[in-house]
């Protein structure tokens, strides 16, 4: 399976997927760890992966979202964004209100 | 390698020309910034949309010199 199915079918198989640097106990970035940190005072479970474990994971992440930056986050298959665009939502109630929506809180 | 504000202005003005830059070096390394940009070309656009240009216009040194560049995008009232 190439790297482009490979993520189509994590970003499909869990509802909550963040794509980081390092894991959620112990993150190598500070925007990895924000956006982790986010997820868990949300208290919502979430599949982490770690891109530093698979170069070709870390830059075919990039080509599949055609974003180029680690954190990505996706909720149920779709990409919602990286660091900034995850704590905007987040401060102003609108990460909560998907979660909402999509019935994962 | 890295950027300097100047440089990373000039470059989304290039691509977004009536772009109001504010930029903070937050360690005064070139290396991390923080900035707010806001422009007629964002309005209507989804936040990943207003996102990509700003990407797009930093010509591919985004992850690469830029390391850490975190902005917030702003649309401008006509």
């Amino acid at each position: 399976m190439n790297i482009q199915n490979e993520i189509k079918d994590i970003v499909q198989k869990n509802d909550i997927c963040l794509f980081m640097k390092g894991t959620p106990d112990a993150p190598q970035c500070g925007f990895s760890m924000a956006v982790a940190n986010v997820l868990k005072h949300l208290n919502v479970n979430f599949k982490s992966i770690n891109v530093l474990e698979n170069q070709n994971l870390r830059q075919g992440i990039k080509d599949f979202s055609d974003w180029p930056t680690i954190p990505q986050l996706y909720i149920k298959g779709e990409f919602i964004g990286g660091c900034d665009i995850v704590k905007e939502m987040f401060e102003k109630g609108e990460l909560l209100n998907l979660l909402k929506e999509k019935s994962l809180k | 390698m890295s950027l300097s504000e100047k440089e990373i202005t000039n470059l989304i003005k290039e691509s977004i020309p009536d772009a109001i830059v504010e930029i903070k070096d937050l360690a005064g390394d070139n290396n991390h910034y923080s900035a707010t940009i806001s422009s007629k070309i964002f309005n209507g656009k989804s936040k990943i949309e207003q996102h990509k240009l700003v990407y797009k216009s930093l010509k591919g040194k985004m992850g690469n010199e830029l390391h850490a560049f975190s902005f917030k995008t702003v649309e401008k009232k006509i």
